[in-house]
């Protein structure tokens, strides 16, 4: 019986043991190929390469422009998460504190836009009209948009949780509702607020449908339209596009690894889209 | 007292944009969806039904895009489910590195969809493509295949692709359901004498409804609009094997032939209206428990 035990035990642990690897054996493949010459990466196999080829790094910063698809990418990503955790944890405070039937309508209104498909058609007249079409401060709006209805709903359900009795005192202070809301509240709504700047962050980052649709200037794309463009491009040279491929996750994995926690907090309080 | 307090203008900037960037795009998309709007001239002219004629003619390859896009939805549903409650199981009983496992699992689900589809453009290739590869080695040359042209395999390889990426995600969402359920129920299930899958079938699964509910909509929403992987991969080929609703739209788009496009995405908004109620109550049910 004991043997039996352990006998399964181990059959268990080898079994999450193969699926951890075939998770991670892709990723593994492009870290192990971009520091390739191009000849040995022409196979994009696991064998090792004769000699670190770490200048394909610098090939492909220079080559692909990527530093600037990087630098677009960082500041789109960053301001429309910062943004974004603004406006909805201010929409969010209103809606929670304030249930009259207006409110609760149109929190529902808003959570709907989970499911709401983009029309990237009539988006274009628009974006014509606010003259934000081939802008970055256009794709820094659209990427808010598409974060409000999961953010709003996060924070709407946090702040539930944050006692009323903080607004009674600041009240008796004096406080108005800005004063209220950025000094006593919005400190209190730091878990949930980092929870919903990572998500937007990971969000916008990985996007690529509407850069591809809205942005036609090269210099102003975001990496995963650099990336894209430069796979078509080399695609002979799986070395540089390997290299290229990790530029672009690295930062996704940095903060993945750092901020795990409220990550899966924000995804187990009611999940998030892809 | 509440409305000064907490005033409508807190809520404005949030739901103006939301309004103006996504409500009002699709609404003006449906009376555009009776037109021949197009890039080349200024003038729009009211056609009717034609376009929704067209894209439900079976003539022409739009039907065939709306019914990949259901097969890929509700298979890699289906697979994600099944596949993340086993992983979730697993995971659940006190196995060692369990946080590592953990974590390992579900980083496909953070890589962008853009940058999956390049990686596994070099791993599904016929010849030097680790699958082949490896299928080679050991022995079963048979079974390798043109993955991504072969008219047979084409579609499963790219549901296989997003069963990949997508079920540590649901299996993250699984095991905090999991670990909700208290220990005692399984206690006094084996004391009953009941066996494994008797508490699976008895106590887990009823117990992991609502977390399963929440996985399946929550990719029922992600499944209709999949198209980036598809779009690298495979771009809707072999012939129209691959073909979804996204990548069509895109493809009318670049033709600009938008009266089309704007149809093909009003169809896709009715069906997603009708699934965000579902959303809204699922969520709106949530919001209440907390």
């Amino acid at each position: 019986m004991k043997k039996l035990a352990w006998l399964k035990r181990t059959y268990q642990t080898m079994l999450i043991g193969i699926i951890s690897l075939m998770a991670i054996i892709p990723i593994l493949l492009v870290v192990v190929n971009s520091v390739k010459t191009a000849p040995e990466s022409s196979s994009m196999s696991f064998d090792l390469p004769s000699a670190l080829q770490f200048e394909n790094y610098w090939t492909v910063i220079h080559k692909g422009k990527l530093g600037q698809s990087f630098t677009n990418s960082m500041v789109y990503s960053t301001l429309s998460a910062a943004f974004c955790v603004l406006f909805t944890s201010m929409a969010a405070f209103s809606l929670s504190r304030n249930k009259s039937r207006f409110n609760r309508f149109l929190f529902l209104f808003i959570i709907m836009g989970i499911a709401l498909p983009i029309n990237y058609f009539t988006l274009i007249d628009i974006m014509k009209w606010t003259h934000l079409m081939n802008t970055g401060m256009g794709i820094i709006v659209l990427y808010l948009v598409t974060q409000i209805p999961f953010s709003v709903f996060i924070l709407t359900g946090f702040i539930g949780s944050v006692p009323r009795e903080l607004d009674e005192a600041g009240v008796m202070d004096g406080c108005g509702p800005i004063r209220l809301f950025f000094f006593i509240i919005f400190p209190m709504l730091q878990p949930a607020a980092v929870t919903v700047f990572i998500l937007s962050f990971l969000n916008t980052w990985n996007e690529f449908l509407l850069p591809l649709y809205y942005l036609n200037s090269s210099s102003k794309w975001p990496m995963t339209l650099a990336v894209y463009q430069f796979f078509g491009q080399y695609q002979q040279q799986w070395n540089l596009v390997s290299a290229d491929i990790v530029l672009t996750i690295l930062p996704v994995i940095a903060i993945y690894l750092m901020g795990q926690r409220f990550i899966i907090a924000g995804m187990t309080s009611g999940s998030v889209k892809g | 007292m509440s409305k000064r307090l907490y005033p409508f203008y807190f809520i404005s900037i949030a739901l103006a944009l939301y309004v103006v960037f996504a409500v009002i795009p699709s609404f003006m998309g449906i009376y555009l969806s009776f037109t021949d709007w197009n890039s080349y001239s200024r003038d729009i002219r009211f056609i009717g039904l034609e376009n929704f004629r067209t894209i439900f003619s079976s003539e022409e390859n739009y039907l065939h895009g709306i019914r990949n896009t259901s097969v890929f939805t509700v298979s890699t549903i289906i697979l994600k489910n099944v596949i993340g409650l086993m992983l979730a199981l697993l995971l659940n009983k006190g196995i060692r590195l369990r946080s590592m496992h953990r974590a390992v699992i579900f980083l496909p689900a953070i890589i962008p969809m853009l940058v999956v589809g390049i990686i596994f453009k070099s791993i599904y290739h016929p010849e030097y493509g680790i699958i082949n590869e490896f299928l080679r080695t050991i022995g079963l040359s048979q079974w390798t295949r043109h993955w991504l042209t072969d008219i047979q395999w084409a579609f499963k390889s790219i549901i296989a692709v997003d069963v990949w990426k997508g079920a540590g995600y649901i299996m993250v969402i699984l095991l905090a359901g999991l670990q909700a359920i208290p220990g005692t129920f399984y206690e006094s299930a084996e004391i009953d004498g009941a066996g494994a899958w008797k508490k699976l079938r008895h106590i887990t699964i009823p117990l992991l409804m609502p977390a399963l509910t929440v996985t399946t909509v929550l990719n029922l929403v992600y499944g209709l609009k999949i198209f980036d992987t598809i779009f690298v991969l495979t771009n809707g080929g072999p012939g129209y094997a691959t073909e979804v609703v996204y990548t069509l739209v895109f493809r009318q788009f670049t033709l600009g032939s938008y009266g089309v496009g704007t149809a093909l995405i009003t169809v896709l908004f009715i069906i997603m209206t009708i699934l965000g109620y579902f959303v809204v109550r699922l969520m709106s049910r949530e919001e209440q428990s907390i």
